[in-house]
């Protein structure tokens, strides 16, 4: 196919990009076949993406529990009365309440101690750096299950069962390594002749990190405060063992209530259901620029 | 890239004065490690206090016979104390090798690897060939990525209910089925479909983050490189195969490794998926919060010495891995 280039004397390889585009297709341009193709399978791809979140919302507006196996119906009946009832009649902003508690304490806090350690590992060899590196890898591997009955135990000896400080600490052991990894990573990007700069006009290390580094990593810190609060947002398994109280519910406790109870209310829950992903996914796709910069830089460079 | 940081800080600090004695030189280390240790402080007292501590702690429950009967509790305004006993490696002994241990650890065992290996794979290949998809110019680029990372976007435990919804017996799935005279599986309730149904949805779940990451590393790959592949006269295939797969190693072996590990250790998607009703379809993790919190008793050391196994398998497959790689000289840590 491109065997043309070769032919071609050795003077005219400084324009090869634009001289064999004449006979050969240039790159990045596909026939009409393979650009059909292309769109044929993003398009199917994306209707798989999109269904089971736009069934949701279309479930959401019927009013009957048992809409759901029959969804010919909710046609005829749409209305916003699931709505209406789950922001009346539930404790729906009880729930809204401490998942904020919980979500943004966890990235407040666990942000903060992840840029401070990320910056320490990208900066410094300190002895027991390759040790901690190690240890914030294996930490991402805990299971729920080995620390769970340990931590449960911790906790209601401290009396911070069914609170929300007990929640958060245990959401920053989960999040914070990783954002360290994260954000050592971009912290890596950002040249170390800056600190450099630093240093020589005066300013300490932490200040050289606060005022210098920390505004130049903001892309960084985005991703890692995004992934803390989704994260926080949607962890199932401690929530549904710490809390108790069913006021103190976060939203991924409080939405299976409305099904394990006897009566399953699915109309209810579909409404709720879409009520709790509108804000967290609209923050997604606030940060959502920066998450391919921010994971490959945590990625490529471990 | 590590490396070439590494020198450039120690060459900075070593510029900053004369070079006297050796004693001023361990001075000034010093004041570097006490910078560093002062940074990770914070993290290692919270790592050490809430997962070192309980790790140790989760180790010795494993060796006694605690249950939610025996611990120590409140009641009202009693207090109870503890009266478990420690009994050794009688838990352990009992899982791998006790009666019943086939249905009691090594069918969930088997799933385990069987789900991970096929969630991994599944996120990995769609993932790469919608990166790949998206990775070239063509119209509403940006509009396909913001619909394919969508599943990542919405929570977990929300879309495990829609799914949850649409694969109920008569839901949505196969009522399509049925109009395409397709046979209907009772998703929810027949093993083998069960265990279908929880990697279909958690591959749903998983691949945009493969999908994302990989994008990233094909458009970190050097465009030259294409086109010395091109005017070599490569095949597509063999740009694919000598160029992108090199060039996105390093993503790769990351992504990979973490994926492995989210799924080995995934929970919400089968505990959400299944709500406690199918013990076949559960994997280690989920069956050990089954005996530790989904039941009483609750079995806290059984509990505990399942989450010690899963921590142990874990840990062997990525000392594993890394030498691997380490062989191959490709993870930057």
């Amino acid at each position: 196919m491109s065997t043309t280039t070769l032919d071609t004397p050795a003077a005219a390889t400084d324009k090869a990009p634009a001289a064999p585009a004449r006979r050969v297709r240039r790159r990045g341009e596909r026939s009409t076949a393979a650009s059909v193709l292309t769109h044929g399978i993003l398009i199917v791809a994306s209707l798989i993406a999109l269904f089971p979140i736009a069934w949701l919302i279309f479930l959401s507006l019927g009013p009957d529990k048992d809409d759901y196996l029959h969804p010919g119906r909710i046609l005829d009946t749409a209305s916003l009365s699931n709505y209406s009832f789950v922001l009346q009649h539930t404790n729906f902003f009880k729930w809204l309440g401490s998942t904020l508690i919980v979500s943004l304490g966890t990235t407040v806090i666990g942000v903060l101690f992840a840029a401070t350690t990320g910056y320490a590992v990208s900066r410094m060899r300190f002895p027991g750096y390759r040790k901690f590196m190690w240890i914030l890898l294996v930490t991402q591997m805990f299971p729920v299950a080995v620390l769970m009955v340990p931590m449960y135990e911790i906790l209601s000896e401290l009396g911070l069962i069914d609170s929300y400080g007990g929640l958060i600490l245990i959401y920053c052991t989960t999040a914070v390594p990783y954002c360290a990894w994260l954000l050592k990573g971009y912290f890596d990007t950002i040249p170390i002749e800056i600190d450099e700069a630093g240093r020589v006009d005066g300013l300490s290390p932490f200040g050289t990190f606060v005022r210098l580094i920390l505004p130049l990593a903001r892309p960084g810190l985005a991703v890692a405060a995004f992934y803390t609060c989704i994260t926080a947002w949607g962890e199932v398994a401690f929530a549904s063992v710490f809390l108790l109280d069913d006021t103190k519910y976060t939203f991924a406790v409080g939405l299976q209530s409305f099904i394990s109870e006897h009566d399953a209310q699915r109309h209810y829950m579909a409404a709720a259901a879409v009520l709790i992903a509108v804000p967290i996914s609209a923050l997604f796709y606030l940060v959502q620029k920066n998450l391919v910069t921010g994971l490959t830089a945590g990625g490529t460079k471990g | 890239m590590t490396v070439a940081v590494e020198s450039a800080a120690s060459k900075s600090r070593g510029d900053r004065g004369p070079r006297t004695g050796p004693l001023q030189r361990m001075k000034r280390s010093y004041q570097k490690y006490w910078y560093a240790y002062a940074m990770i402080a914070p993290v290692a007292v919270v790592l050490g206090v809430l997962v070192l501590y309980p790790l140790v702690r989760g180790f010795y429950l494993t060796l006694t016979d605690a249950d939610s009967l025996n611990s120590a509790r409140t009641i009202g305004v009693n207090h109870i104390d503890a009266t478990y006993q420690f009994i050794g490696l009688d838990n352990y002994a009992d899982i791998l090798w006790g009666p019943t241990s086939y249905d009691r650890f090594w069918s969930h065992f088997i799933w385990t690897i069987v789900w991970t290996a096929l969630c991994v794979t599944f996120h990995y290949v769609i993932g790469l060939g919608l990166a790949l998809l998206l990775n070239q110019k063509m119209r509403g680029r940006t509009f396909y990525r913001m619909l394919l990372i969508l599943p990542w976007a919405v929570p977990t435990f929300v879309t495990v209910f829609s799914w949850r919804f649409m694969l109920a017996d008569s839901g949505v799935i196969n009522s399509m089925l049925g109009s395409l005279h397709l046979p209907q599986p009772q998703w929810l309730e027949d093993t083998f479909f069960q265990r279908f149904a929880a990697i279909m949805v958690n591959t749903w779940c998983g691949v945009p983050f493969m999908m994302v990451s990989l994008l990233g590393g094909l458009q970190s790959i050097d465009a030259s490189l294409y086109e010395a592949a091109e005017m070599d006269g490569a095949t597509p295939w063999q740009r694919f195969r000598h160029v992108t797969l090199p060039g996105l190693r390093a993503v790769s072996s990351t992504v990979v490794l973490l994926g492995v590990i989210w799924t080995f250790n995934q929970f919400a998607i089968i505990f959400l998926l299944f709500g406690g009703t199918a013990p076949e379809a559960d994997i280690l993790v989920t069956w050990a919060y089954q005996l530790g919190f989904g039941q009483q008793p609750r079995e806290y050391a059984e509990s505990a010495t399942y989450g010690v196994l899963l921590l142990s398998i874990l840990i062997v497959f990525t000392s594993v891995y890394r030498r691997w790689l380490a062989r191959n000289e490709q993870l930057a840590v």
